[in-house]
């Protein structure tokens, strides 16, 4: 039994703990693209927001960008989104966008 | 023979034309996901054409030709795309800027702006060409570059700005398109996220983002400056989220009245053109992204941001009451009124739809299908200011 529960760990790859479900997924994806999109832009290049690719993205830590997400920035256009997503939610969608696999 | 050839030349220009087409009840439906634009007829409510790779159109804006021939398209990554609406064809395309939010036409028709965000600024061209006549960077603090807003058309063959990050509005003169003059209004208020002109071209509102109110310019007395309008409304309340930036345009005066989106607050504001006092804040479903009043000014309809924005309200001019919530879909992004206002039609972004809605009864009419939609253009928008 025990070398199952691993076996289907190894299998999961690298789904973590706080990985959203599929369906999940889809719809935070789809907030990316087009209600992030709406200042980022739909390919995230900016627009009234800031670009967020995974160049301009480097350097800045997890915690920051979770922080930015969840609890906007003061005096920019920036909302908080913690009413519509979660931190672990949050820290999927910031490793999405390191990894441009939107 | 000589007789068969003119009757023979006749029959092949005919078959060349196919169909002959009028332009004036034509539109686009811009489709933000593929980056393409439906050419529609609003009559026959059906889809005609659709126009393919225009790039990033997930913000896009359309103007059109005093002869409402050619759309010119302004998509979010500085393209901006000529369609001749008669062939069904993209006649130009250039890639102006890094980073773009809207145009405008000239009042002579003769010239199309754009306003960016990447390099800030304003870039004139020829409508007819295409070819850049004007580069207009918004410098403001020695050098700094501000994301351009809220561009417009004016009588005087001018154009009218705001600077997002410089809190400015510029007036521009384009009579000598080579040399345009620029006359800059400072301290306008704080971030202006978009404007309108009135539709008569006198007056130009900026709604702001980032302090309470809006900044006005009566364009036939420049000289007075810039007044406030509203500088106090809501300074104490706490704002609520914005989740998307509410747009401004011209539709939103109806009689004495002007309609505007509140900004973290989920009103609409009714706003006296004579003092320029706010006569009622009308609740609604959520922060307003478009306020506009149907073309003859009886009621006026309202969107929503996220996430609110499956909603539309309709609000009574008569008695300033909401009279009816529809729910037309996912998303609902924009709407766009028949020319006399007989209808409306609605795209609901993930509702991948365009519904079409009778403005009397408020019943559905019909639906097209259109992926992602996202901005709704008429070509009667070529003969109004501001549009």
């Amino acid at each position: 039994m025990r070398k199952l529960l691993l076996l289907l760990a190894l299998l999961a790859g690298p789904c973590f703990a706080g990985e959203p479900a599929p369906d999940r997924q889809d719809a935070l994806r789809n907030l990316l693209k087009h209600d992030c999109g709406a200042c980022h832009g739909l390919s995230l290049k900016g627009g009234m927001g800031p670009a967020l690719l995974p160049e301009v993205l480097a350097g800045k830590p997890d915690d920051f960008l979770a922080d930015t997400i969840l609890n906007g920035r003061q005096g920019t256009a920036m909302p908080p989104w913690r009413q519509f997503i979660s931190h672990d939610e949050a820290l999927w969608l910031i490793g999405v966008l390191r990894k441009s696999d939107y | 023979m000589k007789k068969l050839l003119p009757l023979l030349g006749f029959i092949f220009s005919f078959n060349a034309l196919a169909e002959p087409r009028a332009t004036g009840d034509l539109g686009v439906v811009i489709e933000r996901e593929d980056g393409n634009a439906l050419i529609i007829n609003t009559s026959e409510r059906k889809q005609l054409a659709k126009i393919e790779q225009l790039g990033d159109l997930s913000h896009a804006s359309v103007v059109f030709s005093r002869d409402q021939r050619y759309a010119y398209v302004f998509g979010r990554d500085g393209g901006l795309t000529k369609i001749d609406m008669l062939n069904d064809a993209i006649s130009q395309r250039i890639i102006q800027a890094g980073n773009s939010i809207g145009g405008a036409i000239s009042q002579d028709g003769r010239l199309i702006a754009v306003s960016n965000y990447t390099p800030g600024g304003v870039k004139v061209f020829s409508a007819e060409t295409l070819e850049l006549l004007a580069d207009i960077p918004a410098e403001y603090d020695d050098g700094k570059l501000s994301k351009v807003v809220g561009l417009v058309d004016a009588p005087g063959q001018r154009f009218v700005f705001s600077l997002f990050d410089a809190g400015e509005i510029w007036l521009l003169d384009v009579k000598n398109p080579k040399q345009p003059a620029v006359q800059k209004f400072k301290n306008i208020g704080k971030q202006p996220y978009d404007a309108l002109i009135s539709p008569d071209g006198r007056y130009y509102l900026a709604g702001l983002f980032g302090e309470p109110g809006l900044a006005l310019l009566d364009l036939w007395s420049p000289e007075a400056g810039i007044k406030r309008v509203l500088p106090d409304y809501g300074k104490k309340d706490d704002k609520l989220p914005v989740y998307k930036m509410p747009h401004l345009e011209g539709w939103a005066m109806a009689g004495d009245y002007l309609f505007v989106p509140a900004i973290g607050k989920h009103e609409v504001l009714v706003i006296d053109k004579q003092n320029w006092q706010l006569v009622k804040a009308i609740p609604v479903a959520g922060q307003p992204v478009f306020v506009m009043a149907r073309p003859d000014g009886r009621n006026i309809w309202v969107n929503f941001a996220f996430p609110d924005n499956h909603q539309l309200q309709i609000i009574d001019v008569k008695d300033l009451s909401l009279i009816k919530t529809l729910t037309p879909g996912k998303a609902v992004l924009h709407m766009e009124f028949t020319p006399r206002g007989e209808h409306v039609w609605v795209a609901a972004r993930d509702d991948n739809q365009v519904i079409v809605y009778d403005t009397e009864t408020l019943q559905e009419i019909t639906r097209l299908p259109a992926h992602t939609p996202n901005g709704i253009f008429f070509s009667s928008r070529a003969h109004k200011v501001g549009l």
